[in-house]
Parts: structure tokens; C-alpha cells; sequence
């Protein structure tokens, strides 16, 4: 059982008014970079964000569970939806019970949301490990941005440190992930719904004169 | 055509310590809070602990997906158990439901080390602890998860019960009072956290006594 088409690192983290996440666009073929245009993130019904990493296909089934659920959920017509926690769980169970049929989704999901003034932001793995925090990343995410995260990110940020942390960690991200390409989304949701970015693509720098000619004055092979 | 092999596990070691200690009449719970996976740390505050009913509470390390999956089985029964017998389920019947459930999958295990804590129907500490195929046995403490070999030796030698196979059958719980059964968790925890790499960041105790249930948390060092 093998990954195809795949995409990289999704990281997200809690603000003052919700959650913000970034993703790129792109769906690796291996090691071709096949697609330039994969929206990673998708909003799930009022209150919920989800983006994914892995398998694409996978991701696109796993929106499909989704919309049968919001449908279900809507036809109730009762006044209530679900939030961002139960997505969660219904996500977790989805991807524990295809794991316990030996064919998983290969995935790694993030669900963000707001409910109620409620902020939510969880995690769920292809073998169905699960949690909340504050701020969360698949991949090669969970090496290079949680790190910065983990030093940086303080309660209440406003949106635009929000933003520059998350843009932080995603420039990490492009200089030292093979997989990763310059034209990202960053989406944001709070009480009021979702708003996902158009694609744009961050400042890099490679003239750090450290990296000009390397090996200059190094003795031997290396 | 050579046959594919599967390049991926169902399980992972998501890490961590639980410990169990049973007095005259209360119960001490206690585990970490890190959740890791190999050499990286997913995060620092995640409760292993869940409560199963009024007066047993569960602790669980190993693979949390296979745990979560568990305390939600168990949850389940309870709330059918109530349904079906006006009332809740005593700790000793509890642990013989975990033992079915976990032997069910015995065949594909719940990757869970347990050791479930509460009060008997008469108000005595009780500890049971498992494998993770369900095999169990009431005891006085216990430990299970990645610091048990170097949890379990300290509180043996500190709260050395009986034999289990004397006869007449004495009894297991330990002497100790509450306060200091639960100085005893805090100090075995601060060890194990020195060489464990996987039990530290902040422990979480549970304690069970005539009154109710109550938590405390203690900081551990977090590296």
C-alpha cells in the first residue's frame, strides 16, 4: 500500500479570534512535482476548516464522508450543527476503522473551528492518533515549524502576528522541504466563517553569503 | 512478481508511565502528560487518565488511538451496565470487563498497558493491572508504560505486599496513608522522568477516596 499523489506539511495554529492554518499547493507525483494547484484546506459545513496532507485521492474521499455528514446534519433542520469537535471525532473514528481493516486513508488531517466562542484545533494521524492544542502540523511540519511554534506562539496573537508566525514556519518549511513549492494558502477561521486566501507565494533569500561557494577552505571531502 | 509487504505498522508507541498505588480506603492514579511518537513530541498536555465510573478510574499508555478506542468501549458498556442495573459498576466488575474486552482482540490486540484503580464496594483501595491481551491480577500497586522497569522496582522495595500465594490471602493494599502514597507517586515520577524519555513534561494524579474524586498535577522536567 503505497501514497501516489501526495501533498506536504499542513500547520495551524489558535489566535485571539480562531484558528488560522497554511498549506501549499502543491500534490507531489513522487519525486515530480505534478500538481501546482491543490487546494489542500476546504471549509466543512459552518464551523469547521480541514486540511490535509498525504494522499490526495484519500483527501478528496474523506471530503466526501464529510459532505454526507454535513448533508445528514442539515436535513435535521433542528437549529444545531456540528462543530469543530465532533468533525473531529467523526474523523478519528473514520480513520481508526479503515486502519483496523489493514487499508488506511493515508492522511494526515488538521481540523480547526470555532463554536460558539469555542476555539478548536486537533489533529488526526493515517493510523488514527489523535489530539488537541494549540497549535498543530503534519509531516515535516511537526519537525521544523513546531519547534518555532513552540517558542513563539503565545495566547491571544492578533491576526497579522498570527499570519507572520504561519508564514515564518512556512518559509522553514520551502527552504528545507524538498516536497514544499512557493505558492501557499493561508486560511483563517473564526465565529464568523471561513476565509481561505487566494494562492500567493512568500519572499525567499538565497544570497547568504555562507552558502556562496561552501566548500571554499574546507580540507578534504567534505 | 514478488508480494508486497506492508510498509506501514498499525501501531506506534505513543509513550508515556501510569501508576497505581491502593490504600486502606483510597486509591492513588497517576500518569504523565507527553504523547510522542518515536524521538519527536506531538504534545505536553495529554490526559491518560479516564474515568470509567463513580469510584474506578483507568490509566492507560501505549498506542493512544488503541486507548482512546478502549476507554470508549468501556464507556459504552458502563452506560448500558447503568441502563440495565440501576447503578453504577464496582471497580472488581469493572476489571473483569477490561479483561473480556481486551481479550477479544486478542487476536489483534489493543496495544494498551493498563492498570485500573477505584474503590471496592466497601470502600477499600483496589489495583488491578494488565497486559495487553487482558490478563490481570488484583494487587496492592503496580505500574505499566515505557518508566514501569524503573518505577516498578522502587515501589517494590517500598511497599513490599505479601505474597499472592500465601494462605490464608492477606491483604495487598499498603499501610501507607494518602498523603504519603501520593508523596511516594510524586517522587517515583520525578525519577523516572531523570532516564525515561518518554515520562515527563507534568503529572497528573488522580485520587479516589470516601469523599470523591480529586486531581493534582505536579510539574515535571520537560526535556
Amino acid at each position: 500500500m503505497y501514497p501516489y499523489v501526495t501533498g506536504t506539511s499542513v500547520v495551524a495554529l489558535k489566535y485571539k479570534d480562531g484558528i488560522l492554518m497554511a498549506a501549499d499547493m502543491g500534490g507531489s507525483y513522487g519525486s515530480t512535482l505534478r500538481y501546482k494547484s491543490v487546494e489542500r484546506m476546504k471549509p466543512i459545513g459552518k464551523h469547521s476548516l480541514l486540511g490535509a496532507s498525504g494522499e490526495i485521492s484519500d483527501f478528496q474521499e474523506i471530503l466526501r464522508y464529510l459532505d454526507e455528514l454535513i448533508l445528514y446534519d442539515n436535513m435535521w433542520d433542528d437549529g444545531n450543527s456540528l462543530g469543530p469537535k465532533e468533525v473531529h471525532n467523526y474523523l478519528t473514528r473514520v480513520m481508526y476503522n479503515r486502519r483496523n481493516k489493514f487499508n488506511p486513508l493515508w492522511n494526515s488531517l488538521v481540523l480547526g473551528g470555532v463554536k460558539n466562542g469555542q476555539k478548536y484545533l486537533g489533529t488526526v494521524s493515517m493510523i488514527g492518533v489523535n489530539f488537541e492544542d494549540n497549535h498543530v502540523a503534519t509531516g515535516f511540519g511537526n519537525h521544523l515549524a513546531r519547534p518555532i511554534l513552540r517558542q513563539e506562539w503565545h495566547e491571544n496573537l492578533s491576526f497579522e502576528n498570527g499570519v507572520r508566525l504561519l508564514e515564518k514556519c512556512m518559509r522553514v518549511l520551502l527552504y528545507r522541504d524538498r516536497s514544499a513549492v512557493n505558492k501557499l494558502q493561508i486560511a483563517k477561521i473564526t465565529e464568523d466563517g471561513v476565509t481561505i486566501s487566494q494562492p500567493y507565494s512568500l519572499k525567499t533569500y538565497w544570497e547568504f553569503s555562507a552558502f556562496e561557494n561552501p566548500a571554499q577552505g574546507a580540507i578534504g571531502s567534505w | 512478481m514478488t508480494k508486497q509487504q506492508a510498509n506501514w505498522s498499525p501501531y506506534d508507541n505513543n509513550g508515556g508511565s501510569c501508576v497505581a498505588i491502593a490504600g486502606a480506603d483510597y486509591c492513588v492514579i497517576a500518569a504523565d502528560t507527553r504523547m510522542s511518537t518515536g524521538y519527536n513530541i506531538l504534545t505536553r498536555d495529554y490526559s491518560k487518565i479516564c474515568k470509567l465510573a463513580d469510584k474506578c478510574v483507568m490509566a492507560s499508555s501505549g498506542f493512544q488511538a488503541d486507548v482512546r478506542a478502549l476507554q470508549k468501549q468501556l464507556a459504552a458498556r458502563h452506560l448500558i451496565y447503568q441502563h440495565q442495573h440501576n447503578k453504577q459498576m464496582s471497580c472488581p466488575a469493572m476489571a473483569q470487563l477490561l479483561s473480556n474486552t481486551l481479550y477479544y482482540k486478542r487476536f489483534f490486540p489493543y496495544y494498551s498497558f493498563n492498570v485500573l484503580g477505584g474503590l471496592d464496594n466497601e470502600g477499600k483501595g483496589c489495583v488491578f493491572t494488565y497486559d495487553a491481551v487482558g490478563s490481570y491480577e488484583k494487587v496492592g500497586y503496580s505500574s505499566q508504560g515505557s518508566g514501569s522497569t524503573l518505577i516498578m522496582p522502587f515501589l517494590d522495595n517500598q511497599l513490599k505486599s505479601p505474597s499472592p500465594l500465601l494462605l490464608p490471602a492477606q491483604d495487598a493494599v499498603t499501610p501507607l496513608v494518602e498523603a504519603e502514597a501520593i508523596d511516594l507517586v510524586k517522587t517515583v515520577f520525578a525519577s523516572a522522568s531523570e532516564r525515561d524519555i518518554y515520562t515527563v513534561n507534568k503529572l497528573e494524579l488522580v485520587i479516589i477516596n470516601a469523599a470523591g474524586i480529586r486531581r493534582e498535577y505536579m510539574e515535571l522536567r520537560k526535556d
